[in-house]
């Protein structure tokens, strides 16, 4: 860039050198996410670090596992919530599950699922349509101490009050209470929920597929990759559903940039529902 | 406006929001002509409804092209970009738009902060950066970062502000290189665009 400071040439040179780091140490590969936002938190673990440079934190992750597992809650954003956008899954009750019916056995993919509520969020829906005893979930995401987190699937109340109202209107057709033991501030959910849950280790940006699917649920991840890494994304999407497959991302991603754009059709495209052509 | 002071030339403009933001933005823009080649880039803080209806609203009011930024999408040349409620809206170094779910900044999601910031590092010194009417100090730290990096930086005058809150915080912490009502910064958005044609 033409106009930038020395010191922000160093930070660029060094948040470089850090990624490439954090690859051939660990495995973890953030070369191909979105730089604006990997560039923040990285500024934000200066600060949680007290390193005054990113050469310094560089130093300290590398010599020290621990303090790189730290680094990562940092890297990966663990934001979700239940029922994230309501509509979405009320329009996965009235026009996907009629046709997943149709399997004799369906498996599901919930791609990058962090903390796990996006896993309970399906299991809940599925059950309520009958459909939890004949299909396997496989949730996967990079951040071991996430995958931790989602098995235990322990909220904190106060959290749980707003997936409730998430909950009802996304169609749901009990009471959330049903599905969770309250106790000291936290909803303990019930574990026969993840009965056919499967947490993995896996990563997007590196590992392949490892099973057909029917239908791959990955939501608010993409917009943390760049456009070369969406692709490679979509194409692990690709390659595991099945024919006719179904594959739903966040409210605000889309397939329009992407070079799988063709191979999938909108199923209902308010809510980025796609189905494989 | 010190018209001795030349005019850099300029590829993008980004313009920061707030409480007030929506007449101020009507005003600001709705002089601007078709045929405006400057993409502009906006953040107005509104509450985080799932469904904003904040591109229809100008589109229906603006001459130029309106849309709600998309993921991954490339920035065209006269198209005003509005952010979408809930997501931070940041410029990748290719001059795409990509979104984030990041924590709130001032209690804000989007930051004007983030989509200055990252608009001073895609950008440099071919950004300039509007502050208008706000309640809280969200863009003051952005607009010192695309200073620092060369751009052009404009500031509401606090007195005309609808809420001068936001435009003094930015003054507070650095002079920027105008502080002008409503219509100045709409001639001067003009003039830029005049030049980097």
């Amino acid at each position: 860039m033409e106009s930038s400071t020395p010191a922000e040439r160093n930070s660029e040179i060094e948040l470089r050198l850090l990624i490439e780091a954090i690859y051939l140490k660990y495995s973890y590969d953030f070369r191909d996410y979105s730089g604006a936002s990997i560039k923040r938190r990285v500024q934000h673990a200066l600060s949680q670090f007290e390193c005054a440079t990113i050469s310094a934190l560089q130093e300290k992750v590398l010599h020290d596992p621990t303090a790189f597992m730290q680094l990562l809650q940092l890297l990966t954003i663990p934001v979700s919530e239940m029922f994230r956008d309501p509509s979405h899954f009320l329009a996965i009750r009235r026009e996907v599950v009629p046709l997943l019916r149709t399997y004799p056995s369906i498996k599901i993919w919930i791609a990058g699922c962090s903390t796990g509520e996006e896993v309970y969020s399906m299991a809940i829906l599925l059950r309520e349509e009958g459909l939890l005893d004949r299909t396997i979930i496989y949730a996967t995401d990079i951040n071991p101490r996430s995958l931790d987190k989602a098995k235990q699937g322990i909220f904190s109340m106060e959290n749980v009050r707003a997936y409730t109202a998430n909950y009802q209107q996304a169609g749901g057709q009990r009471s959330f209470a049903d599905y969770y033991t309250a106790a000291y501030g936290y909803a303990i959910f019930d574990k026969s929920l993840c009965e056919n849950v499967t947490f993995a280790d896996h990563s997007l940006a590196t590992d392949s597929v490892f099973s057909e699917t029917q239908l791959i649920s990955c939501r608010n991840v993409l917009i943390y990759f760049n456009k070369k890494l969406q692709d490679r994304a979509f194409g692990l999407f690709h390659e595991s559903l099945c024919h006719r497959g179904f594959l739903v991302l966040g409210s605000k991603e889309t397939l329009d940039f992407s070079s799988y754009a063709n191979q999938f059709e909108p199923l209902v495209k308010q809510e980025r529902i796609y189905r494989k052509t | 406006m010190n018209e001795a002071v030349a005019l850099p030339r300029v590829e993008a403009i980004v313009v920061g929001a707030s409480a007030g933001g929506v007449e101020a933005l009507l005003s600001l823009l709705g002089p601007l002509r078709q045929g405006f080649v400057l993409p502009i880039i906006v953040v107005l803080h509104l509450p985080e409804e799932r469904r904003s209806q904040l591109a229809e609203v100008f589109a229906r009011r603006l001459m130029l092209p309106v849309e709600e930024a998309t993921d991954k999408q490339d920035i065209a040349p006269g198209t005003v970009y509005f952010a979408t409620p809930g997501y931070h809206l940041s410029v990748e170094q290719d001059r795409s738009l990509s979104l984030s779910l990041e924590d709130r900044v001032h209690y804000s999601r989007p930051s004007i902060d983030y989509l200055f910031e990252s608009a001073a590092d895609a950008y440099g010194s071919s950004l300039a950066a509007v502050l208008l009417t706000g309640a809280n100090h969200d863009g003051a730290r952005g607009l010192a970062q695309v200073k620092r990096c060369g751009g052009l930086t404009i500031v509401q005058d606090p007195e005309e502000a609808q809420v001068a809150t936001m435009p003094q915080a930015a003054l507070n912490i650095q002079q920027p290189d105008h502080v002008l009502p409503i219509h100045g910064i709409g001639r001067l958005l003009v003039e830029l665009e005049r030049i980097a044609c």
